[in-house]
């Protein structure tokens, strides 16, 4: 049996059974790693011998804990105690962080096995995972095409069964923008759900750490287990954890859905728009009242997103100067020339120019002019939210505008670059947990995705639109032949 | 608002980065147009509106004043590049 083509609610059946072992999982994952990476370029570090030894090492005691014998594989910008943690940057080559994440601490207690490192984009700056330093990843359904970015690899990994489940984070769509372009789950928590602690950060009033997985079962199971407050993080809040697997199969009867009209604008993909209304249409049969909404300051999001999320970068990104870990440049004069150099070579493109975009609008003489005219704009499309909200109990709207496009082809204009975001920024700007699941396939067979916006810690309401409307279509059954 | 080659090397030079002449040229003008892009904001009136730096409901965070285990400082200064009796080591910063 190919286990690694089952998702962990399925696994964790077998397990209980005692059909399978966690050994029987792990071999059938390096298989398919071994198999299919060279293609895909998905994962960026993984330890088979180690892999196999910590699920000697699980405890059969421990065999209740929620995700015990489950193997999972990390985006590279979450910390993993003495594991090589990169964020696909050469300035942080060979760092390996003293601790570890909370929201891997949290998988670990519950006996989750980790596996390894996933690719993604220099720091999260991109939308294709072509800014990696270890070179783009490819989508399992045309690898001629991008996964999607920044957590492409975790998408890829998932997509392609080299994994169950992986874990993203998710800034201005990292999580459902590749998660919608690969044809699997991505859950992007409400900030505040899930602990930042041990995620290096992009921009800190944006971050959130979620689920990619290959139903919306395993995202509620994967969320679960990584949520609630943390000493940690100061904004991570202390509010309770539902269990979110127990109800996400309740009916859609009555629930109250907005369709903002902005988000079916000139430029989205007709195929990609015919999708998402029969979506609506099939949603609507199920019970819930969908009408359509406004949200008129929609957009404003990707201009004030790249004002604000450049500035955080630029500030959190202030730490990587050669000191304290990383590469340091040998060739400097002094301890200035250190940092200049050391952040010369060790940054890519994308990383500079978001640093210096950034820069600029902090700066003085423009701080007023861009940085703080970003957050009274960012004020508007929350409060946009916010009204919607009181009369809908969720909100849906394409993933993205069109599908996976090919490698290289948005490389050389950023702005086309951040336009890809367009539809899954304003969740980060506004705070709220957003969903994408899959909802059919263009003609030349790539996949679509859904998206599902909720208010501020109902992450049940999502899970269960997309859960029944997921059991109704089956969608998210195709499997990419590209490679096989 | 238009970007020269002379605020992308000021910028450069907070951020600390050096940049090549060629990195210059190529930024100058991709940053420029990203800029005209973000000026579509300046079309809305914000002048009564509040800043939101953050979504949460939240002011300052408190915990009780107690010691807590942190980690050891060997773990700390174990990733650089230079250091010396656990403690990170720079070229000098004041010439006698």
């Amino acid at each position: 049996m190919e286990l690694n083509t089952l998702t962990a609610h399925e696994l964790i059946k077998l397990l209980a059974k005692g059909d399978i072992s966690p050994i029987d999982i792990c071999n059938n994952i390096i298989e398919a790693i071994e198999k299919k990476d060279k293609g895909l370029n998905a994962i960026v570090r993984f330890d088979k011998k180690k892999a196999l030894q910590r699920c000697r090492s699980l405890k059969e005691q421990d065999e209740s804990k929620a995700l015990w014998g489950i193997p999972i594989f990390i985006k590279d910008n979450i910390c993993v105690r003495d594991e090589a943690t990169t964020c696909s940057s050469r300035i942080l080559e060979g760092f390996r962080p003293p601790y570890n994440a909370t929201a891997v601490n949290r998988l670990v207690k519950e006996g989750a096995v980790l596996m390894g490192k996933t690719n993604m984009d220099e720091f999260a700056f991109g939308s294709s995972t072509e800014t990696s330093c270890y070179g783009t990843s490819r989508n399992p359904w045309d690898l001629d095409r991008i996964p999607g970015g920044s957590s492409g690899g975790s998408a890829v990994c998932v997509a392609a069964d080299e994994a169950v489940f992986a874990l993203g984070s998710d800034t201005g769509g990292s999580i459902r923008q590749p998660a919608s372009l690969c044809g699997v789950v991505g859950l992007k928590p409400t900030y505040g759900r899930v602990s930042r602690y041990g995620l290096i950060a992009f921009a800190s009033s944006l971050d959130q750490i979620g689920p990619i997985t290959k139903d919306v079962e395993d995202a509620a199971l994967l969320l679960g287990v990584i949520s609630g407050h943390d000493d940690m993080d100061s904004t991570s809040l202390d509010m309770p954890v539902p269990d979110y697997k127990t109800v996400i199969a309740q009916d859609l009867k009555g629930l109250k859905i907005g369709i903002p009209k902005e988000y079916f604008i000139e430029g989205i993909d007709p195929e990609v728009k015919k999708a998402v209304l029969d979506a609506i249409h099939r949603i609507e049969g199920m019970g819930a009242i969908c009408e359509d909404v406004s949200l008129p300051h929609t957009e404003f999001a990707v201009g004030v997103y790249y004002l604000l999320a450049t500035a955080e970068a630029s500030s959190n990104l202030a730490r990587f100067d050669g000191i304290q870990y990383g590469p340091r440049s040998s060739q400097a004069k002094g301890v200035i020339d250190t940092y200049r150099k050391t952040r010369k070579s060790g940054f890519g493109d994308e990383a500079k120019r978001r640093i210096i975009l950034g820069t600029f609008a902090l700066s003085s003489g423009y701080y007023d002019a861009y940085y703080s005219m970003a957050l009274k704009v960012r004020t508007l499309i929350k409060k946009d939210f916010e009204a919607c909200f009181r009369k809908y109990d969720a909100i849906i709207t394409p993933t993205s505008p069109t599908p996976a496009f090919r490698i290289g082809e948005r490389t050389e204009d950023p702005l086309t670059m951040y336009l890809s975001d367009i539809f899954t920024i304003s969740a980060n700007l506004a705070g709220i947990p957003g969903i994408s699941v899959p909802c059919g396939f263009t003609k030349s067979n790539l996949p679509i995705g859904l998206q599902i916006l909720g208010r501020p810690f109902e992450e049940v309401t999502i899970l269960k639109i997309a859960y029944n409307y997921e059991q109704d279509t089956q969608w998210h059954r195709k499997k990419p032949d590209a490679i096989s | 608002m238009r970007i020269t080659k002379d605020t992308v090397k000021y910028v450069a030079d907070l951020a600390r980065i050096e940049l090549a002449e060629k990195e210059i040229d190529h930024f100058t003008g991709q940053l420029d147009r990203i800029l005209e892009y973000v000026h579509k904001l300046k079309k809305l009136d914000t002048s009564n509106l509040e800043p939101t730096s953050h979504v949460l409901d939240m002011k300052n965070v408190y915990r009780e004043d107690e010691v807590k285990a942190s980690l050891p400082v060997s773990d700390v200064v174990k990733n650089t590049a230079s250091k010396q009796d656990n403690l990170f080591k720079v070229k000098k910063i004041i010439e006698a």
